[in-house]
């Protein structure tokens, strides 16, 4: 019997890895959407005690406050300094307000600061819920006839679905003033210009609603990764790091592609 | 064996995936009693506990806990059972973020409306059981493994339960807290007026303080018996077992294929 050719033999086991790895993430993607139901169908139970829901909202949403609002702050400042050095060569300085507000409102508020939130507070999430998976507290917990997902699960996905879009709303605000700081304090842009023409042409609407709907999707997103990939993780030292890793580089992925498609769908509305 | 069993395993199998853990394993627990499940690593005594809880299920065969039969049950039923379950699991497994006291009140503030004042008596008196009230302020992380090990012994009795099931209580314990965990647990039993299953290996401490034992190998019971009459087994494997042969029926080796073969074999496909 002929063998066949060593070439032949390798593509056919490239071929088959990849099959391989779209297999497994078609079934993960399918364990994860089974994962959203079991998390809504106990959410109900969780929702009955609000407090479990509030004290994640503190560690997730307000302990994340401080590098949201000092991130937004240098941003704001960095877009003063750049959109002024635009700005001004077409003698249209004046409108910087309008060129920081609606960058920050649009895209950088939500875009940046859910992908702060993924690092700083999705991680988090998942190292806890995989450490008590690993450790067996969420076994223990089911033992002990207090449903795991109602208790541990949902408070977190709620708390950072809740918390997403006001440390986004944070982030513009402060961003604003970041660049107010550079381009009125500092370079010495009209004052009243700066402030009136954002007041103008800041639509409601379509610009700070679209931030809103999109820091909500985004929240929604990086909360449901963090915690299907800590109730997922491998029970092991290894396998709760390689969660964690999975939560910051989905989420970031995850964050950016939804925003392409959130914003080709705004886009087409304003238009 | 008396007839008014709690928990009652009738012809089951059990399998991860493809491979076998449980094979027709029958096997009852009568009320009041303290029952050791004993074998070798690896050969399904955590599974059972596992499926004894509902949080596996079968794939032939029933678990009957008070009656009820386990696998069977839905959500609520389930949960309402395991209420009246308290189960030990090998590294304590307490909640790391919450005190010794609040790891013990977790259960009377999840399922019950007492009080806090009567929580606080209720878990007082719990820890006091197993000697440890004097810790109630300390976090797990500042626990010796012996005290974590007692700490979710106190917390598992929180409710009272009719049937207590411990995973390898006494794995990675000094002589002293091993005693130590083999008398409460015995205690416990007695003043609860409880059932309780104990999963382990060290048949020295189960012979001291079990009413009944069963060995298991390869998802099968195959020896059973009083301490008394386990001592005086001529049975190879609880021989084995009793006496801490390395080989035996259960085998020092994982199977292999022989040794010469494996290196001459792989020696000669290098040279090829």
């Amino acid at each position: 019997m002929n063998k066949p050719r060593r070439g032949a033999v390798a593509l056919l086991a490239t071929i088959g890895r990849i099959g391989q790895h779209v297999n497994d993430a078609l079934q993960r993607l399918g364990f994860a959407s089974r994962f959203l139901v079991t998390l809504l169908r106990w959410s109900g139970q969780s929702f009955r005690r609000p407090g479990l829901t509030i004290r994640e909202i503190y560690y997730s949403g307000f302990q994340s406050l401080l590098i949201i609002m000092v991130s937004g702050l240098f941003i704001g400042m960095v877009l003063g300094m750049q959109g002024y050095e635009t700005l001004q060569r077409y003698g249209s300085a004046d409108a910087l307000g309008i060129l920081v507000a609606l960058s920050l409102v649009r895209e950088l508020g939500p875009v940046v600061a859910a992908l702060l939130f993924a690092s700083r507070a999705g991680s988090s999430i998942t190292a806890e819920i995989g450490l008590m998976k690993a450790t067996e507290q969420l076994t223990a917990m089911d033992m002990m006839a207090v449903n795991p997902i109602a208790r541990v699960v949902a408070p977190r996905f709620w708390g950072g679905v809740i918390s997403m879009p006001l440390l986004a709303a944070l982030f513009s605000a402060t961003g604003v003033f970041g660049g107010y700081l550079i381009g009125v304090v500092f370079i010495g842009v009209d004052e009243g210009a700066f402030w009136s023409q954002m007041q103008a042409s800041v639509d409601f609407r379509y610009d700070i609603w679209s931030g809103i709907v999109k820091s909500f999707v985004f929240g929604l997103a990086v909360s449901l990764i963090a915690v299907f990939e800590g109730y997922d993780a491998v029970p092991t030292a290894e396998g709760v790091s390689g969660s964690i890793k999975s939560t910051v580089v989905k989420s970031a992925l995850a964050i950016l592609a939804l925003d392409f498609v959130l914003t080709s769908f705004m886009f087409r509305e304003a238009g | 064996m008396p007839a008014d069993n709690l928990v009652e395993i009738k012809d089951l199998d059990f399998a991860y995936d493809d491979r076998p853990i449980l094979d027709g394993i029958s096997l009852q627990i009568p009320r009041g009693k303290v029952v050791a499940i004993m074998g070798g690593s690896g050969c399904g005594k955590t599974t059972l506990l596992r499926l004894i809880g509902g949080q596996l299920r079968p794939s032939r065969g029933d678990v009957v806990v008070d009656g009820l039969s386990v696998p069977a049950l839905g959500d609520d039923e389930l949960y309402a059972l395991r209420r009246r379950m308290g189960m030990l699991f090998q590294f304590g497994a307490l909640f790391t973020d919450i005190s010794v006291f609040d790891n013990v009140a977790y259960q009377m503030r999840e399922h019950t409306d007492l009080p806090e004042e009567l929580i606080r008596d209720m878990v007082l008196m719990k820890l006091n059981a197993v000697g440890l009230r004097g810790a109630h302020q300390l976090m797990p992380a500042e626990l010796s493994g012996g005290m974590a090990r007692r700490v979710a012994l106190a917390r598992a009795i929180a409710l009272d339960p009719m049937l207590i099931m411990y995973d390898e209580p006494f794995a990675g314990l000094d002589p002293i807290s091993l005693g130590v965990i083999g008398q409460l647990i015995r205690k416990l039993n007695d003043a609860l007026g409880a059932t309780t299953i104990m999963v382990t290996h060290d048949i020295q401490e189960s012979l001291l303080m079990v009413d009944f034992i069963y060995f298991m190998s390869d998802g099968k019971v195959v020896a059973l018996g009083t301490p008394d009459e386990i001592r005086a087994s001529k049975h190879p494997f609880v021989h084995q077992f009793v006496f801490a042969e390395a080989d035996g029926p259960v085998p020092f080796h994982y199977p292999a294929t022989p040794l010469a073969q494996e290196l001459l074999g792989k020696g000669a496909d290098e040279q090829a």
